[in-house]
């Protein structure tokens, strides 16, 4: 199968170990597969759905679309690195429950990555910003339709 | 497979020198789909993403030059997008926000599709891209760079390194055309540019041919039709009609399961006609903003 | 910015928060594709290349030469029945003499590693020799058998009234709508783990855990209780579960090497790997009166099945018994086929046959409207069916059907205020791409109704079963009902929580063993069927509850109420919690619910097939560039029949949900056929709607006239949002555009090349 790595990636704050990993693998493989931190969906590999998002180094990227051994040193934030703690939602989790916006619930982990960047940088989007900043991410169920409710919910609320 | 995390060309250098064979992998959102989708294994990877020198982007003089690392998202910055108009806006059609965020100019060029959004942007400024390896530098310009769909001149051991463009050249105007409002493959695109200063129309079309086409005809005939002092055409109807159909005559356009050629052709009229209508009229309007450094 | 996990309760009626929501948000729910074992292999399919082939050998022996493989298996290792189907199985585990559709399997690896898997499943020779494939459904009947079973899969005819009977004025068209995919964000997945008393177990995520039990246990030759199925999370359905996917193969790879098998599907994988919607092709022809009043519909469909049955019946069936819309139709002649091709086998989708039907018979009356010079929506009006009339096949409504108020409510509420000239650029036709000429784009309007049958039909005694156990204040309910995200298991928490009183209400973990099948999470069944075993089985629970207190306090039962979670006395006297009420004691009931029951077709297509009927209307708002052919989908409003509203929050996302995918097989979605080959397995060239594609939804109305005979009065209301939103939008454009438009998906060229389009072709034979 080629060449197996061994290299260190650092996710939500703590240092993984990457061990005897074929180099070609994907950083959303290497999260889900390798490091326990199955949070973030596949559901294209192909950077078409967004389901794999997470934060690097403060960017909002599709995890397939990295090359897992080339992250290395960067600073990379999973789904499950945005609530505070075990019993904790962050603000945009529990808009996201409150208002509805889960079904099947597989785009979900994707969307809270890229609704906490959105409101990260833009904390007060018109509902055209919300809609282009979460267009990189595909969902079936819903119609978008209570996400966008949940993702006012969150906005109001940190300017409440 | 093999790869490499150089932090310098030097250190590039040295990695291809020993893989000439390797994959340059810059912002991945090309690359990585060929690996997972297409399970292609190239014995060797480059990975571009901390080189320094593809890094950031510099004014000089009249010149923008744009290390090829650059994102989609920093083209759309601020000021990116007051010096070169037509690729900020170019850049916000591709993708995603994600897809942004990663992708880079340098990897647009280095895939070379016919469909690269920010291909006919380049083509339309007359974009020079510098390649560089252990042996030196070379200037390039667009149509020698990308010499077929998905195929560059780049010779092993070259990296593409900046591409240089004018600055705040005249009014710009940049039209995608999809069937989708957000993550679509261009079905057409036409860039155009009107140089004031320069006295001369540029018109490149995407999506309708194996690389982008500058349409020299239409470029030329409403080249001729501007009134320079007064920034307006006589006759503008049937001018920009008559442009529309030699933009329509340029295209080299394919059926595929994305759309058809028929379309496609109709599609490039009727951008290069909205595109150059819009210009003038920002004209007439008085519009500052866009172009404000006209010269 | 954090908040501490909330406790939030609900009873019916309320938006109370899923029960799953919590380690969904937080990316710990356990999705099929999530599941480990240790130990645990790889698997992967080997997929046909061409759509029609002689298998001429298979070699496997490269891929077994490759370390890390652990087996190769094909049809001779089927040990069972080797082949499956949902009502004829047709359909090879593995094809071994032939393959008749692009992707359908033909071997299955297991390995320790993915990408070992893939490559041995590159590495096994399969020989082919590519026949010519049969692609067109309208000679496919006449053609050369692709099968033993024969090309026309069913034909379902209806006959009602005068078949001669004619009407003032007279429309026909053709119309056509494509194949549309489920699109489901969670690929197909499932861990099969070998046991020790020689079964397996399955972690799998379908829509119906016991027909797929059933299935595997014949093709693996086993009893039913040695094929123990347990659902893993599911990623979305929509009728794409229904058929097995990977439940066989997996099973074998895992009995074979007596270690747990996984297996995920790639994208790509994924568009081979399930059924789509049916293509069509029909000819409809309505006769009516000058007043508006239909007289008669004629029409002819064919909906192309592919390579396999799959549910392609009961589809044919919905399309011709609903052809005549939600109207008061008293004469008609209807003809419906379902044919075999070498194009990708077609089956359950969201809405079901109805969804083609609307389409023709929507565009009918707007053509209708026309000829008559009457508005779209009075004549709709004036046709409504109401309780009381009958459908084309004979039956009577004897539930709710509230079409008028549907109609009417949809139709009053107001337009969305704007216009394109002033719209922000994001939010014109071409978004981003700044393509749109604001003065140059069309607003255009358009209404469309539909009818859905809930539940199934045609004499299928379909029932679930639920079973609840109350211990010390806490119930559990064990019920088989798959959960793909539409909310169920907020439901059964509401039901137990109203009927019982109780706070806390567990569910256990949906499975084969022990209890009895839920049917199918499809056909808007799921809240009347499960909703109805779950509350009958509370309710019985409630009732020996009861029974335990009078009988240990020495009271008649009659005096004995459970009133706010508390049991209690008229007089007060016994003033129980439930949790204390029955200490010590565990009560547990378990129900086999079953719907009224319902009568096959007859040769004339008549007969009380259906158990119940829900009705919705839509109305778009589109802004179109008529040069470029790009639409923007601005609004829709809908009102819908639902019964009774038991979920709010959860009633809006089914609306929502649906009127995406409504809006998609309008506008953009498509999978693309070239001789039976498909030309966009991916997200990238099959475009489901993004944020920025997706319009607002305006619910003008959710009519809740209680449905007799439902459970809770409640109404599926799954289905009826995709049903009539697609013919809305398309009507919408050719309001905006003045052109017929009589296919959908509607491309840009369509539209923008409408002056040079071909003449709709013949009616189909």
């Amino acid at each position: 199968m080629g060449e197996l790595i061994d290299y260190r990636l650092q996710v939500n704050g703590l240092e993984h170990e990457v061990s005897q990993a074929w180099l070609g693998e994907n950083l959303l493989f290497v999260l889900r597969e390798r490091l326990g931190l199955p949070g973030s969906k596949n559901a294209c590999e192909q950077g078409e759905c967004g389901s794999c998002s997470v934060l690097m180094d403060g960017t909002l990227v599709c995890s397939c679309m990295v090359l897992a051994a080339s992250a290395v040193g960067a600073d990379i934030v999973t789904v499950e690195g945005l609530s505070a703690g075990e019993h904790e939602l962050s603000d945009v989790q529990a808009a996201f429950l409150a208002e509805g916006a889960v079904q099947c619930g597989f785009c979900t982990p994707g969307l809270i990555v890229s609704v906490h960047d959105l409101l990260e940088h833009n904390p007060d989007p018109t509902e055209l910003e919300v809609r282009e900043a979460i267009s990189g991410n595909l969902c079936r169920c819903t119609g978008y339709g209570r996400i966008l409710e949940a993702v006012r919910a969150a906005q109001e609320a940190r300017q409440g | 497979m093999s790869v490499f995390v150089p932090v310098s060309l030097e250190d590039a250098f040295e990695s291809l020198d020993r893989y000439p064979d390797a994959q340059l992998l810059a912002g991945g959102t090309d690359f990585m789909v060929e690996i997972s989708f297409a399970h292609r294994r190239p014995s060797a990877v480059v990975c571009l993403r901390r080189v320094a020198e593809l890094a950031g982007w510099r004014l000089e003089g009249a010149e923008v030059v744009l290390g090829a690392g650059i994102t989609y998202s920093e083209l759309m910055g601020p000021q990116l997008s007051g010096l070169l108009p037509g690729l900020a806006q170019a850049a916000r059609t591709v993708g995603s926000p994600q897809i942004r965020n990663a992708g880079t100019l340098g990897g647009n060029l280095g895939t070379a599709s016919p469909a690269g959004d920010t291909l006919p942007v380049l083509a339309a400024l007359d974009a020079t891209v510098v390649v560089a390896s252990r042996q030196g530098r070379r200037s390039v310009g667009l149509d020698e760079l990308v010499v077929g769909p998905k195929r560059t001149s780049l010779g092993p051991g070259e990296v593409i390194v900046e591409i240089r463009l004018p600055a705040a050249l005249g009014s710009q105007e940049f039209l995608k055309v999809g069937t989708r409002n957000a993550m679509v493959i261009a079905v057409a695109n036409v860039a155009l540019v009107v140089d004031w200063a320069g006295h001369s129309v540029r018109c490149a079309l995407g999506s309708v041919g194996p690389a982008a086409i500058r349409a020299r005809e239409a470029e030329q005939f409403m080249t001729s039709r501007i009134d320079w002092t007064s920034r307006s055409v006589a006759g503008e109807p049937l001018a920009v009609a008559e442009f529309a159909a030699l933009v329509r005559a340029a295209a080299r356009p394919i059926d595929d399961h994305r759309s058809t050629a028929d379309y496609r052709r109709h599609a490039v009229g009727v951008c290069a006609q909205r595109a150059i209508e819009r210009i003038l009229a920002d004209e007439r309007q008085g519009a500052s903003g866009r172009g404000a450094w006209a010269s | 910015m954090s908040t501490v996990l909330g406790v939030r309760r609900g009873r019916l009626g309320e938006s109370a928060a899923r029960p799953d929501g919590v380690p969904k948000v937080r990316g710990q729910f356990a999705f099929s594709s999530d599941l480990f074992a240790e130990g645990m292999l790889w698997g992967h399919l080997v997929r046909s290349p061409h759509p029609a082939a002689t298998i001429t050998g298979i070699d496997v022996s490269e891929a077994l030469r490759i370390s890390g493989v652990r087996a190769v298996i094909t049809s001779e290792d089927v040990p069972g029945l080797k082949t499956y189907g949902l009502d004829d199985p047709d359909q090879p585990v593995f094809a071994w003499d032939v393959v008749r559709y692009m992707g359908e399997p033909v071997a299955a690896v297991a390995a320790d590693h993915p990408e070992t898997a893939r490559r041995a499943a590159g590495a096994i020779a399969v020989g082919y020799e590519p026949t010519e494939p049969l692609v067109d459904p309208e000679t496919a009947a006449e053609a050369d058998p692709i099968h033993p079973h024969g090309n026309v899969l069913y034909r379902q005819r209806i006959r009602r009234g005068d078949p001669g009977a004619t009407g003032a004025v007279v429309v026909e068209g053709r119309y056509e709508t494509g194949m549309q995919d489920q699109a489901f964000m969670g690929p197909e997945s499932g861990l099969a783990i070998p046991a020790e008393d020689g079964g397996v177990d399955l972690y799998i995520a379908t829509q119906w855990l016991h027909i797929d039990q059933a299935q595997v246990a014949a093709c693996l030759a086993l009893p039913l209780d040695k094929v123990r199925l347990h659902l893993a999370g599911v990623g979305g359905a929509f009728g794409a579960r229904e058929d097995l996917s990977m439940q066989v193969q997996i099973c074998l790879l895992a009995l074979r090497t007596g270690r747990p098998v996984k297996m995920i599907y790639s994208r790509e994988e994924s568009f081979f790997g399930h059924v789509h919607r049916h293509p069509s092709v029909m000819w409809f022809r309505h006769h009516a009166e000058s007043d508006g009043r239909l007289v008669k519909v004629e029409a002819r469909l064919i909906l192309d099945g592919g390579a396999y049955l799959s549910s392609s019946m009961a589809v044919v069936g919905n399309a011709a018994a609903f052809a005549g819309g939600p109207y008061r139709v008293p004469n008609a002649v209807v003809d419906a086929m379902a044919v075999r091709t070498n194009n990708p086998p077609c089956g359950a989708m969201r809405g079901f046959g109805a969804v083609q039907a609307c389409f023709a018979y929507e565009a009918q009356m707007d053509k209708l409207a026309a000829a008559l010079g009457l508005d779209p929506v009075e004549l709709r009006l004036a046709n409504a069916i109401r309780s009381g009339d009958s459908l084309i096949t004979g039956q009577i409504l004897h539930g709710a059907a509230p079409v008028a108020e549907v109609i009417r409510t949809c139709a009053a509420a107001p337009l969305p205020a704007g216009h394109p000239v002033t719209s922000a650029e994001l939010a014109l036709p071409g978004g981003a791409g700044r393509t749109a000429d604001r003065h140059r784009v069309r607003r255009g309007v358009g209404f469309a109704v539909g009818v859905k049958n809930l539940m199934y039909s045609g004499g299928f005694d379909d029932s679930s079963t639920a079973r609840c156990r109350l211990e010390d204040g806490v119930a559990t309910i064990t019920c088989a009902a798959v959960e793909v995200g539409q909310g169920f298991v907020t439901l059964a928490q509401q039901i137990t929580r109203d009927v019982l009183g109780v706070d806390e209400v567990i569910l256990a973990p949906p499975g084969t063993t022990g209890i009895g099948s839920a049917g199918s999470t499809s056909a808007s069944r799921q809240t009347w069927m499960s909703g109805g075993a779950v509350e009958a089985a509370c309710r019985a629970v409630r009732g020996r509850l009861l029974a335990s207190v009078a009988d240990r306090r020495g009271v008649p039962l009659e005096i004995l109420d459970l009133v706010e979670g508390r049991v209690v006395s008229l007089g007060r006297e016994v003033d129980l919690a439930v949790a204390d009420a029955a200490p010590g004691e565990v009560l547990e009931e378990t129900v086999e619910f079953h719907h009224a029951p319902t009568a096959r077709l007859d040769a004339d297509g008549q007969g009380d097939a259906h158990v119940s009927f829900a009705f919705a209307a839509h109305r778009a708002v589109v802004d179109v560039d008529i040069e470029l052919g790009l639409v923007r989908v601005v609004e829709i409003t809908t009102s819908q029949d639902v019964g009774r509203v038991l979920n709010p929050v959860q009633v809006v996302g089914q609306v929502e949900g649906g009127i995406a995918q409504g809006v998609g097989l309008a506008v953009m979605e498509e999978i693309v056929l070239d001789h039976g080959r498909v030309r966009n397995p991916s997200f990238t060239d099959y475009i489901i709607p993004t944020a920025l594609d997706m319009p607002t939804v305006h619910i003008a109305a959710l009519i809740e006239e209680p449905e007799p005979g439902a459970p809770m009065g409640a109404k599926g209301v799954g289905e009826p949002p995709t049903i009539s939103s697609t013919a809305a939008v398309v009507a919408a454009i050719r309001a905006a555009t003045g052109l017929e438009l009589p296919r959908a998906p509607v491309r840009p060229q369509d539209i923008a090349l409408a002056g040079a389009r071909p003449a709709p072709g013949p009616a189909p034979e």
